[in-house]
């Protein structure tokens, strides 16, 4: 927030601070905790008191995104596709914005922190064309050795719990994020611990893409102490672990364990090279449906 | 249709589309004229009115168009897949933006009911482009290997019928793998594609990646046998087709032909009687019959022939023909002289054959070429009505005893492009599938279109396939 | 369906119409089933797909104004609530008698609704005009009552002077598949209607659930002497659509061809607007046809579509957008 860095210098008006609040359920409440925590730029300075999201703020996502799953899952790929792709021009429309909280966020030149942005709104464009390829991709029939009809389809686990990464705080944000969402789960993600303003400020571009409420859902506070409920919660159907250190991704793999979640293990990722397609297959199902052909009548003649 | 429940005029606004009163070729990003200043008209087929002069391609035009494909070929395909795909979302967000005016010029130019370009032709159009867009930095994920090649310069010739949607068919596909385009519209239809020129202008596409070439067969043929096009895609008749098959024929163009075609629409009695009535009718009535999908032969199960002819006709004399302008019009204009002509000597051969005519009561607009939506029963395998595409509103009703014979008349065709089968029965529907002989077959529909669904023929219907994973590869060097 | 001997395709039409060609279907449980499980199948799809394409049928000026009289005259102007005071139901037969107090041309609606207690307190209210009063009975809106009950529930309101009654099958025993025990009750209803009393016969589409139990329901209803078909209560959640509205005039229609008996449709629940009223107006006209554009043979159950049909006529009568202060709050 460099503009409040430079208003002693430069300011006969005094900027309107913004007060970073959490995206649940399509709304921006404040943690029902009550609870705040100081978020500082690479140097130190102070940028903002974000919400310190707890247990209970959890437990409303998980509700929220249960809640969402239904519409969303049940979309057309193509409208799912056409929302992405929004969330890509809202993005962009606010680039400089997103260029500046990155670059406080980071420590990064604001030609760094533009190449991230960048990468970031193409990122959304890529989901956004995936969104009613994957199933051609990874779905197909199958030529089982009898008189059936037999295909297979891709469908989306449920609801997703996404630790971002700790370090890359937009474009890792994203590109954890969006592979989620673009083949119809739901997703609770927390932000990363030390930069979550770019993902809170997510939320409001979420907000205003047609992106039905409750699909992403935003927490900023501590990593583990919000990631162990998700972890632990019976009506989640799966967890990114991105943004774990190894000793709390085993931790939480194993409560991830008591109801079989999907889990995806934290792995070094360059996030500006072009993604494959193993984030979104993660986090699919595969449903194989038998459907008898038979022959044309009861004579058995068949041509 | 007399009744107490009249519905008054509700034309669409024209004034939401600017036609000028004369076009040039579209050729490396600037409306030119043509080289030998030759022009031709382009007429409303509802009314007869000249809407525009188009300049008229020939040969010297073409190659030019192809040096400027040529020349703009090595930039376009060699820019990350991921910045392509950006160039076509935004056409697609273009054509999104500037649906309702595209769907009144091509209800113009085509004649067909707004009805239909405003809900099925428009939105196909964009979502082929958001379709195809998505595929251009995803092309290693597609199938065809690492890294897939485009071919080069795609030389294209597009009908009539559906202007603007067959010009998507080839376009977004062509521009998602890397390949550059000329394209020649119909004669009868230039406008709307010379209006996607001009969305190419705003959405910035680079100079020379697409080229608008209206004009008649000559410049169609004279695209094909350019030899520096590296790949041709022509929808149109069965008889060009094997012209262009011709033609190509020892070079190394790669080649996809979507033809002609003689649908069987075919309806067992456990049908769900309405829906088959509705399916039967967007069958052969959808934009005038003029579909090479066309569901233009009903082969209905004898045991409940007569409750469903009843029911059709009941239905058929709901249909609302005029004014293609018009909201409720359900039953355009043909789209030219020429077809009126055909479809009314092939008609008329129905009747010297000895099948029975029918129709329902409908009046017939002064000016413009119309045709009452037609139905004919008694027909057999041997009369012409049921061999010959009509491409109009021409239904004929044939019957069959067995899913056997249903099956056996269903495949006696030389085309095989589509085919629909009406039945509450699931097995039948994946057996009698398996058997025809059609690239398309739709169960309790018909005449469904969508960009991920592959679209093509069997036999003399064509080959290779636009839409889907699968439309790629006709524009790969795969 | 034309495998099925009994099914009603393979009867012919000929002679003098009457649902007597169809008795036999009725005579023991399996029959009825069988009959019920022969009619055509309705595909979801298409069905929703042919009423979403009427929707788009663009009725404007001179039809508009024919067509919002129209639903006008159609409106069952209803009040069923725990609630409902002999004010409250005086006060809708006032709105239902002269629906809008500064226009006099504007037509009568065709009935008011209530629960049978209330009937007395409407047949006043609306005495001296073409209004009717309907009521509801048999244990509206669940039905779970002993069918003596819900006959003396339907007796006690046709004694009060009801001109029609709204009755609920037992969605129950459709369920179960109990056919004939919903067709006897319809039946007895219909007789406790005596000759004064038309009878509608309200399915709880909602709870039907499925398109082809709308078109069983729709046949056993028309063969047990409904003069109306109706699609729901108006007290779940999902009550009259486009589609199962649809699937009922095609019913009306095959009926009436069948065996030369009209039956009347009544969508109730969930029309609130102009527009949605003119849709289902477009489905009569293009489904069965003229014959049924008029309040004789098809109503709206509604109370909050009329005032948005009269917000639409002032409109169309001014060139002005009329607003909630210029009409009536009954």
């Amino acid at each position: 927030m460099s503009d409040k860095n430079d208003k002693t210098e430069r300011a006969e008006r005094l900027s309107v601070f913004k007060t970073y609040k959490l995206y649940v359920g399509g709304k921006f409440p404040r943690s029902e905790s009550g609870r705040v925590y100081e978020v500082s730029d690479s140097k130190d300075n102070w940028l903002a008191n974000v919400p310190l999201s707890s247990r209970k703020d959890a437990r409303d996502a998980v509700v929220a995104a249960r809640k969402a799953f239904g519409a969303w899952s049940g979309a057309t790929a193509y409208n799912r596709g056409q929302i992405l792709y929004r969330i890509a021009e809202m993005l962009e429309g606010r680039r400089e914005q997103y260029v500046r909280e990155v670059a406080d966020a980071e420590g990064l030149s604001k030609s760094k922190a533009a190449a991230q942005v960048d990468a970031a709104i193409d990122r959304w464009v890529w989901y956004a064309g995936w969104t009613d390829k994957i199933a051609q991709v990874v779905g197909g029939g199958n030529p089982v050795a009898g008189p059936f009809f037999n295909l297979s389809s891709p469908e989306p686990t449920g609801v997703v719990a996404v630790l971002a990464p700790q370090e890359s705080s937009f474009l890792g944000l994203v590109s954890v994020l969006a592979p989620v969402i673009a083949t119809g789960n739901t997703a609770i993600v927390v932000a990363s611990e030390k930069s979550p303003l770019p993902a809170l400020s997510l939320g409001e571009v979420l907000a205003t893409s047609d992106l039905p409420g409750g699909v992403v859902n935003v927490l900023s506070g501590r990593t583990a102490e919000i990631a162990k409920p998700l972890a632990a919660h019976q009506d989640v159907n799966a967890i990114d672990l991105a943004g774990a250190d190894d000793v709390l991704a085993k931790e939480l793999e194993i409560a991830a364990a008591d109801n079989l979640k999907r889990v995806l293990r934290p792995q070094p990722v360059d996030y500006t090279e072009t993604p494959g397609i193993d984030r979104m297959t993660a986090f699919l199902e595969t449903k194989t449906v038998w459907h008898p052909t038979g022959s044309l009548g009861a004579s058995g003649s068949s041509y | 249709m007399a009744s107490a429940f009249e519905y008054a005029p509700a034309p669409e606004s024209r004034g939401i589309v600017d036609i000028a009163p004369s076009y040039g070729l579209f050729i490396d990003g600037e409306f030119v004229e043509a080289a030998d200043g030759k022009v031709f008209k382009t007429v409303s087929p509802s009314t007869e009115e000249v809407l525009s002069e188009i300049a008229q391609a020939g040969e010297a035009d073409v190659d030019r168009a192809v040096k400027a494909a040529r020349k703009a070929f090595e930039k376009w395909s060699a820019l990350p897949g991921s910045e392509r795909a950006k160039y076509l979302f935004r056409i697609a967000r273009i054509i999104q933006e500037r649906s309702r005016e595209l769907a009144v010029l091509e209800t113009l130019d085509n004649g067909k009911p707004i009805k239909e370009t405003r809900d099925a032709d428009l939105p196909l159009v964009a979502a082929h482009f958001f379709y195809y867009a998505g595929w251009a930095d995803k092309l290693d994920h597609a199938g065809f290997g690492a890294s897939p090649k485009p071919l080069g310069v795609a030389g294209q010739v597009i009908p009539w019928n559906f202007p603007l949607l067959m010009l998507a068919w080839k376009i977004a596909p062509a521009l998602a793998t890397g390949n550059t385009v000329v394209l020649k519209p119909a004669e009868t239809t230039p406008l709307s594609a010379l209006f996607f020129a001009d969305i190419c202008r705003q959405a910035g596409l680079p100079k020379g990646v697409v080229n608008i070439l209206p004009g008649y067969g000559d410049a169609g043929a004279a695209v094909v046998a350019h030899p520096d096009v590296n790949k041709v895609a022509f929808t149109g008749s069965t008889a060009v087709g094997k012209e262009i098959a011709r033609t190509v024929a020892g070079s190394r163009k790669k080649l996809t032909l979507e033809l002609g075609g003689k649908g069987a629409n075919i309806v067992f009695d456990d049908a769900p009687i309405d829906q088959a009535v509705e399916g039967i009718v967007n069958g052969i009535f959808f934009n005038q019959g003029q579909v090479c999908c066309a569901g233009s032969r009903l082969l209905v199960q004898e045991s409940i022939q007569d409750e469903l002819l009843d029911s059709l006709k009941r239905r058929l004399s709901t249909l609302r023909l005029g004014d293609p302008l018009d909201k409720n019009t359900d039953i355009g204009a043909i789209n030219s002289e020429e077809q009126l002509t055909r479809i009314t000597s092939l008609v008329e051969q129905g009747e010297a054959e000895g099948a029975e005519r029918w129709s329902p009561a409908c009046e017939i607009p002064t000016s413009g070429y119309w045709f009452a939506p037609t139905l004919f029963t008694n027909v057999t395998q041997a009369h012409r009505i049921a061999r010959d595409e009509i491409f109009g509103p021409v239904l004929s009703v044939l019957t069959f005893r067995t899913p056997d014979e249903a099956v056996a008349k269903a495949n006696n065709t030389p085309y095989g492009l589509s085919a629909g089968i009406w039945t509450e029965k699931g097995s039948r529907i994946l057996a009698v599938a398996n058997k025809l002989r059609a690239g398309v077959i739709w169960s309790n529909t018909f005449n469904k279109f969508d960009p991920t669904s592959p679209f093509g023929g069997y036999k003399e219907s064509g080959f290779g396939r636009e839409g889907g994973r699968h439309g790629l590869e006709a524009y790969l060097d795969v | 369906m034309p495998t099925n001997a009994s099914s009603p395709a393979a009867e012919s039409v000929g002679g003098t119409p009457s649902a007597h060609a169809l008795t036999d279907v009725t005579a023991s449980d399996s029959t009825l089933r069988r009959f019920l499980h022969g009619l055509p199948g309705v595909d979801a799809v298409g069905l929703e797909g042919r009423a979403a394409s009427l929707g788009t049928r663009s009725i404007k000026t001179t039809a508009k104004a024919y067509a919002i009289d129209l639903a006008i005259s159609m409106v069952d102007l209803t009040t069923l609530e725990g609630a409902d005071t002999p004010g409250k139901v005086r006060a809708l037969g006032a709105k239902a008698v002269h629906p809008d107090p500064t226009d006099r041309t504007t037509p009568a609606t065709a009935a008011v609704c209530v629960y049978p207690d209330m009937v007395a307190t409407a047949k006043q209210a609306v005495a001296g005009s073409t209004v009717k009063v309907a009521s509801v009975a048999t244990a509206f809106p669940a039905g779970r009552a002993a069918l003596a009950v819900k006959l003396a529930d339907v007796r006690d309101a046709v004694a009060a002077g009801a001109d029609e009654i709204d009755m609920v099958i037992d969605r129950g025993a459709f369920l179960a598949g109990n056919y004939l025990k919903v067709y006897d009750e319809i039946v007895a209803v219909k007789e406790a209607c005596g000759a004064s009393a038309r009878l509608k016969v309200i399915f709880e589409t909602g709870e039907l659930s499925t398109y082809d139990n709308i078109r069983r329901a729709s046949w056993l209803g028309m063969l047990a002497g409904a003069d109306f078909i109706k699609t729901s209560t108006g007290k779940v959640a999902v009550n009259a659509t486009p589609a199962n509205t649809l699937l009922m005039l095609e019913a009306v229609r095959d009926f009436r061809t069948q065996t030369g008996i009209q039956v009347g449709v009544k969508p109730a629940g969930g029309i609130r607007t102009t527009k949605d009223a003119i849709k289902f107006l477009v489905l009569v006209n293009e489904t069965a046809g003229e014959d049924w554009l008029d309040n004789h043979w098809f109503r709206f159950g509604a109370s909050s579509l009329l005032n948005d049909l009269l917000m639409q006529r002032q409109k169309l009568a001014t060139g002005r957008y009329s607003g909630p202060d210029y009409v009536t709050v009954d």
